[in-house]
This record gives C-alpha cells, structure tokens and sequence, in this order.
C-alpha cells in the first residue's frame, strides 16, 4: 500500500522557490492540492525520503529536474480524446471556420501531440488542412521532441481508432499512419503546417491572434487566480467572435470576464469570444 | 491546517461495490436545510452510465453536482466525485480534480480523496466508508484519524461485498464499524 508523503505549505514553498531561483520554472501559482500530489508521487517513485532530500537533488542534479518535471507535470493525452468534444468541433466549429481565407490554431499545453494530430485530421477531412495554420506550444521540451517525431506505440492505436470513430470519422483510420515495428508513425504531410514550440503560459505573452485556441486539461493543474489570468491571454489572443475550447471538467468559473464569452457547447466547453 | 472559510464540516462518503444503494439511501429524506458539505466517492466500472448525478439527485431531492475544476465548496451541498478524476480538496474551499494515474487501480481514489481533506479539513471531517471488495480507503482513513477527524466503516457482517471496510479495520485496528440503519441515523444527525 502506498502511503505518499504529507507535504506542508511551508515545504512546498520552499520546493517551488528552489525550482524557480535553479530552472525558472514558476509554478508557485499552480494548485496547491495536486502539486502536493505530485510531488508526493515523485517522491514515492525516485524514492525520495524527505523534503530535505528532495530539495538537495532538486539544486544539484538536473536529471533529476528533468524527471521532476515531467512527473509533476501531468501529461496523459489520447488521441481522440472525448470524442463528443471532436464531434462538436466538426459540426459546431469547423463550418465557421470555413469561412476565413487562413485558420490559425494555437494548441496550448499540446504535450506529446496527440490533441495536435486529432484536429489535423479533422481539418483535413474537412477541406481545411492547406488553410490551417498551427501553433503547438507546451512547457516540457521532452514533450515537443516526442511531439515533433510523430511516433506513437502501437498498443495505444485500438483505443485510438475506436475514439476516432466515435467522434464521427468515417475514413480508415489506419490510412493516417504507418506501422514500424511496436509503433507508428503520423503521414507528416498531416503536420505539414504545424509549428511545434516552447512557450510557457504562466510567464509569457501572447503571440498572434488565432481563430481557435485549444487549452485542455491544463488549467485544471493551476490556482484560481492564475486560471483567471490565463483566460485574459486567451481573450487577447482570440480575434473577435472565435473559439476557445478548454477540457471537459474546465470551465470559466474562475474567470472576471466569462460575461465576455458565449457558450457553444456546455458539454464540450467550447466557448466563443462574443466580440 | 484547518483552512478558514465557509464550509463548515465535510462529510466524505467512500464506497465501491454493493455501496450505491446505501448511498442512496443516505441521501434519501435529507432535511431541506444542512450545514454539511458532503461528499461521495464512488469506484464506477469504466463504461457504466455518466448520470449518475442525475439518478442521485433525483433520489435525494436536492441537487447532486459533479463539479467542475475549482468549483467552490458550500455548504449544505453534495458534490460528486466524476468517473476518471481524482478529487482533492484545494485552497479556498475549492475542488480540485486531478487527472493523474489511478491510486489502487482507481480513479477517483477514496484514500486520495479522504487524505486531501483530512489534511484541509481536520477534526471537521467526518468519512464514511462503506461496501466494496478491493483495498481503497484504508490508507485514506487513517489519514482522518491522524487529523482528528471521525471515521466509520459499515460493518462488515452487514455489508455486501465487505473487503473493503474488513481491510480498513485491519489498517486502522479498533475503527467504530456501524450497520447500515446506524450509518443513516449518524448520517442524519451530523449533516444537520
Ligand atoms: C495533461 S496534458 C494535456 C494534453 C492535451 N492538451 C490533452 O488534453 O490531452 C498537460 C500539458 O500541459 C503542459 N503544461 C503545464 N504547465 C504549462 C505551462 N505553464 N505552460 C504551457 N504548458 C504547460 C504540460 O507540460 C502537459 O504537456
């Protein structure tokens, strides 16, 4: 039985400053109830005793950063993934965006590129690929690299395609890739158009004005406050009368300005900048 | 620390097999009024209905919420735990969900949940763990009782599938373990 670590405010703190003075990675505004969980998690799996240990391996040994980092930060993704929010986008989202001469997308906390691939798929089964323009931009380098390679186990793939059918595609599936081995790989000329880069939303601005802006399953790992910021970067970031689609358990709650956004779908949480 | 604010007491419901008609039961004639924030854990098999809140809620007669990421806790509320989320009790009397790897092969996690708000929460917690045959809320329970929170089993010789509660009695030895008409009248008389 695992029993994982109690951590006190005081000692997150402490961790949390550390990672900002060594690496410049601010999460001192992110949930506190889940940091504590992962951070006990971490520990429970590098077998970390205590804080004090911890904190040591943290300011002298950067691999250990490194799988601090991508342990801490959660980056489960699917493809597919809910597929009633992919239906939603291909009836409720796409037709709109049919109507622009050049679609630009920004995938927010993209992780391993699964969500990036999904709406490539998408656009090109809807005529919108040569059009579309996308940005994929996450915190974790690692993330980006496995991103960029377009490389997926092939044990993932059955879920995969069942998702892809459920959210209403019709081709075959296994028409977007090529098997090697124990995984595939995504047809490039899928990517085409899509720039993968580092950005980080805690610390950095906004960088073009985009027609749809996907965040999902991102903000849920921040505080209130912090959510409530992010949301503005996106309004600044959306042009007039475009989309904002966030993860299923996500929603505006937290946000001072949600009376600017109107509701697509409840369901799917893809909301629309009114003006 | 017991965070400030307006939750009052917490009440955790925990329960895996054989427990959803206890649940309901509890949550059946509740007084219009109660002070309490309560909420309910439940292991779902993965492909299982997503209404459940609806099913409870008309049950109950007073709404069940599955809330969303960061929703505030009020009190004379019941929220939910949603399939696939771990649950954590946050700053400000917010929910927090969590999408992280299943504790016990579950997700949400009963010890997970039990855990945050033992530590949020202290002696105002109350957890209820009832019917299931598989390990989770053991560890969870003991995390209460070390914050002076209050912990119940459902008596194992009144359960229907009673792994659970035996296996948190052997974690935490000497845990009051209650019938399921003694849960309710417990239930009943603290939420108020
Ligand atoms: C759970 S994944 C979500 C992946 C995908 N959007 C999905 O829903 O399947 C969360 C991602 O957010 C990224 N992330 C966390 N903090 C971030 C930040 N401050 N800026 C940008 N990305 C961040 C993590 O690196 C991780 O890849």
């Amino acid at each position: 039985m695992s029993e994982l670590q109690e951590i006190s405010n005081t000692e997150l703190g402490e961790v949390l400053y550390i990672i900002l003075q060594y690496y410049g990675y601010d999460f001192t505004e992110y949930s506190v109830a889940s940091l504590k969980r992962r951070i006990g998690r971490f520990m429970e799996l590098t077998e970390t005793r205590d804080i004090f240990e911890l904190k040591y391996k943290l300011i002298n040994f950067k691999e250990y950063f490194s799988y601090f980092l991508q342990t801490v930060t959660v980056n489960v993704t699917e493809m597919f993934r809910d597929p009633e929010f992919y239906r939603d986008l291909r009836e409720k989202v796409l037709p709109t965006l049919a109507a622009y001469p050049i679609i630009k997308i920004w995938h927010a906390g993209c992780s391993t590129g699964e969500e990036v691939y999904s709406m490539c798929i998408l656009l090109k089964e809807a005529g919108l690929l040569n059009r579309a323009y996308i940005y994929a931009t996450d915190i974790n380098p690692a993330n980006l690299a496995a991103a960029r390679s377009g490389i997926i186990p092939l044990s993932s793939m059955k879920a995969y395609t069942q998702n892809y059918h459920l959210s209403g595609g019709t081709q075959e599936f296994a028409g977007y890739y090529t098997a090697r081995y124990n995984n595939i790989i995504i047809d490039k000329s899928l990517l085409k158009n899509v720039i993968f880069s580092r950005h980080n939303l805690v610390s950095e601005s906004s960088f073009n004005e985009f027609q749809l802006i996907v965040c999902r399953n991102v903000l849920i790992y921040f505080n209130r406050a912090l959510q409530g910021k992010i949301f503005h970067l996106f309004y600044n970031s959306l042009a007039p009368k475009s989309f904002m689609a966030l993860g299923l358990k996500e929603s505006l709650i937290s946000s001072d300005i949600k009376n600017q956004f109107e509701v697509v779908s409840a369901k799917s949480k893809i909301f629309k900048r009114k003006m | 620390m017991d965070g400030a604010g307006k939750v009052k007491d917490v009440i955790l419901i925990g329960g895996s097999a054989g427990s959803l008609p206890i649940v309901m039961r509890l949550l059946t004639g509740m007084p219009p009024d109660f002070s309490a924030s309560v909420i309910i854990i439940l292991h779902r098999l993965k492909n299982a209905a997503s209404d459940m809140d609806q099913l409870l809620s008309r049950i109950a007669g007073i709404p069940v919420e599955e809330p969303d990421d960061k929703t505030r806790m009020e009190r004379g509320r019941v929220y939910l735990a949603p399939a696939n989320y771990h649950l954590l009790a946050d700053e400000e009397d917010t929910i927090s969900l969590d999408y992280s790897e299943p504790e016990l092969h579950s997700r949400p996690s009963i010890n997970i949940t039990f855990a945050s708000f033992a530590a949020m929460y202290g002696s105002r917690v109350t957890a209820l763990l009832l019917s299931g045959s598989n390990s989770d809320g053991a560890a969870g329970l003991k995390a209460v009782l070390e914050h002076n929170g209050s912990a119940v089993i459902q008596d194992p010789l009144d359960c229907e599938y009673p792994v659970m509660p035996e296996y948190a009695a052997v974690v935490n030895p000497g845990v009051t373990a209650l019938t399921v008409d003694e849960i309710d009248r417990l239930f009943k008389s603290i939420v108020l």
